[in-house]
């Protein structure tokens, strides 16, 4: 399937937004400024554009239905070959591997691909909104909340591998005290372990800290030919490896404790990206991390740990730091991730693509890992425990 | 963030902010009702539950009993072939005890909650529900379980017929 694909795309310029828990700006006018940012990184104008590709999550939070249409001004989409593609919390990473195939395929030469997200016109909490996703006919009249999702996910997975919460609270001030250093970041914190496990508790295991806040937000990349990106910079970032893959919404019929529809979208990407021994091959990852467990349960899944070892030897602050800090063994969200950054759903998995563009082309600044990074992954997750959206790059 | 990049945009409200006018906002809320059809499959499940029972569909080509019931094998890619009675016991495969409500709003008392293999489905074959009568302390992974049903007067076909599962001791 894949020896067909012939032509090369680069990664040529990336804009991000402020993230934050409400902006004023619309989603239109935070598209804008995401997109006029990576056109001036690119050296680019939007008569440069072939189409866009636009990535964003629920209609219910915005209140508006066609979301994609309504936002597709501010993302350059104007009399324009625009499409939006949707996979939950997968969006981030799925928008520009959308793009990707439509510049891989020899249709267009330049395209971008836009996400945006907006949670805070849905009010008092778009968690409401966010119970929309369960079965209508079966779990809604339980009662249920998006939390217990996780909350179950999380308990199985320390059941089944005997991992501690004071591990995993962990990987929590890792990505909080990262985000310290990225100036778009809407949680950024100096915690302790201790700070997580006296925090309140939500949905046990889950407790405030475990946790990613709603975010506004949005951020975009300029994607490009090889022919045109090797005339328009001389540091493409190449997207080496794309994958994805879907499991049921039947999330209570599968063991919760791997996400294998991650590691099949992981096995894709790495096939196409040649990587026989992730751990060893890639330098630097951004696993999606809505919550902490979620960083070492995704990182699994990209096989960038055995099953249940993530966290293996990881007691204290210490050792997280030690393994996965910006100049530990493998660098892992050195960007502060949702954690740290947020959370505006599409938008927190395009941020995750755009830091391993800047890691990679060392603009980074305070957050450049420091193992001069080749190869890099970023992947997002979501719907109900069931989609995984995987992203290789390289220089 | 690139090194390149001096500024980033955005201007961050408080609720606060937006709860003593200090932001334009326009309010609304959308009306938008439903009826969902409940299907061949939830169909005979609910009329089930009226009953007391508890209602799967079989796979005779992958084996497994499916629960919540459905008409069709995702994984073989064909119809289901007969409908099987499960037991109202079963064992807790994760739980977790809830503070939240659906909205995001704390609860009082908390809510425990638990994905339960029903004694008769397939392994690894859960339900969602809640438990009751035990502490969330008492609660493991493992533990058996039992449901509780409402009256049969009370009935309405719905999945909240079951009460909650309880845990059993069994000898």
């Amino acid at each position: 399937m894949m020896a067909s694909i012939k032509r090369k795309v680069a990664v040529i310029g990336a804009g991000i937004t402020l993230f934050r828990r409400r902006l004023k700006e619309t989603g239109r006018e935070l598209s804008f400024y995401a997109t006029k940012m990576a056109l001036e990184q690119a050296g680019i104008t939007l008569d440069d554009v072939d189409a866009v590709v636009c990535g964003t999550a629920p209609d219910a939070f915005d209140g508006v239905h066609m979301k994609g249409e309504y936002l597709a001004d501010g993302m350059g989409g104007h009399r324009r070959p625009f499409v939006r593609v949707y996979v939950g919390g997968g969006t981030g990473v799925f928008t520009p591997i959308a793009a990707w195939w439509h510049v891989a395929s020899g249709h267009f030469d330049i395209v971008l691909a836009v996400a945006e997200e907006k949670m805070s016109s849905c009010f008092p909490h778009p968690q409401k909104a966010f119970t929309t996703i369960f079965d209508p006919i079966y779990t809604r009249p339980l009662g249920a909340n998006l939390v217990w999702i996780f909350a179950l996910e999380m308990q199985r997975y320390m059941h089944v591998h005997g991992v501690k919460k004071e591990q995993i609270a962990t990987i929590a001030v890792k990505n909080k005290r990262n985000a310290l250093d990225h100036p778009c970041a809407q949680l950024p914190a100096k915690i302790t372990v201790k700070d997580v496990l006296e925090s309140e508790v939500m949905v046990w295991p889950v407790q405030r800290l475990d946790i990613s806040p709603p975010s506004d937000g949005a951020a975009a990349v300029v994607m490009a030919a090889e022919h045109v990106a090797k005339q328009l910079t001389d540091d493409p970032v190449w997207m080496e490896g794309v994958g994805w893959c879907l499991d049921s919404t039947y999330w209570t019929n599968r063991d919760l404790y791997y996400p294998k529809y991650v590691e099949y979208a992981a096995r894709m990407a790495y096939k196409m990206a040649g990587i026989k021994n992730p751990p060893k091959e890639i330098d630097v990852a951004e696993p999606y991390d809505p919550f902490d467990y979620k960083e070492a349960h995704h990182a699994e899944g990209l096989m960038l740990a055995r099953k249940g070892e993530y966290l293996k030897d990881v007691k204290d602050e210490d050792d997280i730091f030690a393994k996965y800090g910006r100049d530990g063994d493998l660098p892992i969200c050195p960007s502060g991730g949702l954690l740290g950054v947020g959370n505006p759903i599409a938008a927190a998995g395009m941020m995750k693509v755009c830091e391993i563009f800047w890691q990679l082309r060392k603009e980074a600044g305070k957050r450049q890992v420091k193992n001069d990074p080749r190869t890099g992954v970023a992947q997002a997750w979501g719907d109900l425990m069931q989609v995984g959206t995987v992203m290789v790059m390289r220089v | 963030m690139s090194v390149k990049v001096k500024e980033y945009r955005g201007t961050y409200y408080s609720r606060k902010d937006l709860e003593e006018g200090r932001v334009m906002a326009f309010k609304d809320r959308p009306e938008a009702r439903y009826a969902w059809a409940t299907g061949v499959a939830m169909g005979r499940f609910l009329a089930e539950l009226k009953q007391g029972r508890i209602v799967g569909r079989k796979c005779r080509v992958c084996g497994r009993v499916l629960v919540p019931p459905r008409m069709f094998c995702e994984m073989c890619f064909r119809p289901t072939d007969e409908w099987v009675y499960v037991s109202d016991t079963g064992t807790v495969l994760t739980y977790s005890v809830s503070y939240l409500g659906p909205a995001a709003e704390r609860l009082k008392e908390p809510i425990i909650i638990a994905v339960i293999q029903l004694d008769g489905a397939s392994p690894g074959i859960g339900i969602l529900h809640k438990l009751g009568e035990v502490k969330p302390e008492e609660v493991k992974v493992g533990m058996r379980v039992k449901a509780v049903w409402k009256p049969p007067e009370e009935r309405e076909g719905a999945i909240t017929d079951i009460l909650y599962f309880r845990p059993v001791e069994e000898g």
